[in-house]
């Protein structure tokens, strides 16, 4: 039981992993390469062919590819805190990248979210009669 | 215009995310990682009608979301994205009858609060 928790937690945190860093850059890329305005519904799928764009859209495929992966074993109840570290690292990115102010406020925040993510990930991404009692297919 | 893009854009993320969810749980646990593998799994999802309603809804908050960015500033559009947060949760405990232990509630709540003190 225990070791196959702990096989499970790693390969959870290697996925989460995986899915914050797309999604954080895949949103970075996209903001970057977005328009000041969309005019017609054509310019939303020509939007789609700028370079910074087709990368964040590249970067959202791998993440919701990622996240299918990690909801096939882990709970969405699991996914949903332990992934909202990109909150995080999407305000760091913010003060590095961008040079945005972080306000104190904001540090707490943060504060707050980290520790919310240390509490459920620290926890089984399964709860294991959630998942048995699911046979109707 | 705003407040019609972020109604859209919620109703279709928080549907789309819990139909994936259900569609990944019926799918069962993904072990092997090797290209073949998982290009087979992917063959076996694309016949999952949850699957495919979670993209299509995940298309339509999508196309949203672009337009969001265009009329607002991110600082408007990330809270939007919070309230999706507190409805799936709340799904997930009663539509996919998760148990959600005090734990996980300990640690979803912790996670609100730090959204909304970041984004708003």
């Amino acid at each position: 039981m225990s070791s196959e928790a702990a096989r499970l937690r790693v390969k959870s945190w290697l996925c989460a992993v995986l899915v914050v860093l797309s999604n954080v850059f895949g949103n970075f890329a996209m903001k970057r390469g977005m328009p000041a305005q969309l005019e017609s519904p054509l310019a939303y799928i020509t939007t789609l062919f700028q370079p910074w764009v087709a990368l964040g859209v590249a970067l959202l495929i791998l993440w919701m590819m990622s996240r299918m992966a990690l909801l096939s074993w882990a709970d969405l109840s699991y996914v949903l805190p332990v992934t909202s570290i990109g909150y995080v690292l999407v305000a760091i990115c913010g003060k590095f990248l961008l040079h945005e102010q972080i306000t104190t406020r904001r540090w707490v925040g943060i504060g707050l979210i980290m520790l919310g993510v240390m509490l459920v990930g620290g926890g089984t991404p399964q709860t294991g009669l959630s998942r048995t009692a699911e046979p109707k297919a | 215009m705003k407040w019609v893009m972020i109604g859209i854009i919620v109703a279709s993320t928080t549907v789309g995310e819990i139909l994936q969810a259900m569609g990944m749980r019926r799918h069962g646990e993904i072990r092997d990682f090797r290209p073949g593998a998982i290009g087979r799994a992917l063959t076996l999802l694309a016949r999952n009608k949850f699957v495919i309603g979670s993209v299509l809804m995940m298309a339509i908050s999508f196309f949203a979301y672009m337009g969001l960015l265009t009329v607002s500033e991110l600082s408007f559009a990330v809270p939007a994205t919070a309230i999706t947060y507190v409805l799936e949760t709340v799904l997930a405990k009663y539509l996919l009858k998760e148990q959600v232990n005090w734990l996980r509630w300990a640690g979803a709540s912790l996670v609100i609060c730090g959204v909304a003190l970041v984004s708003l």
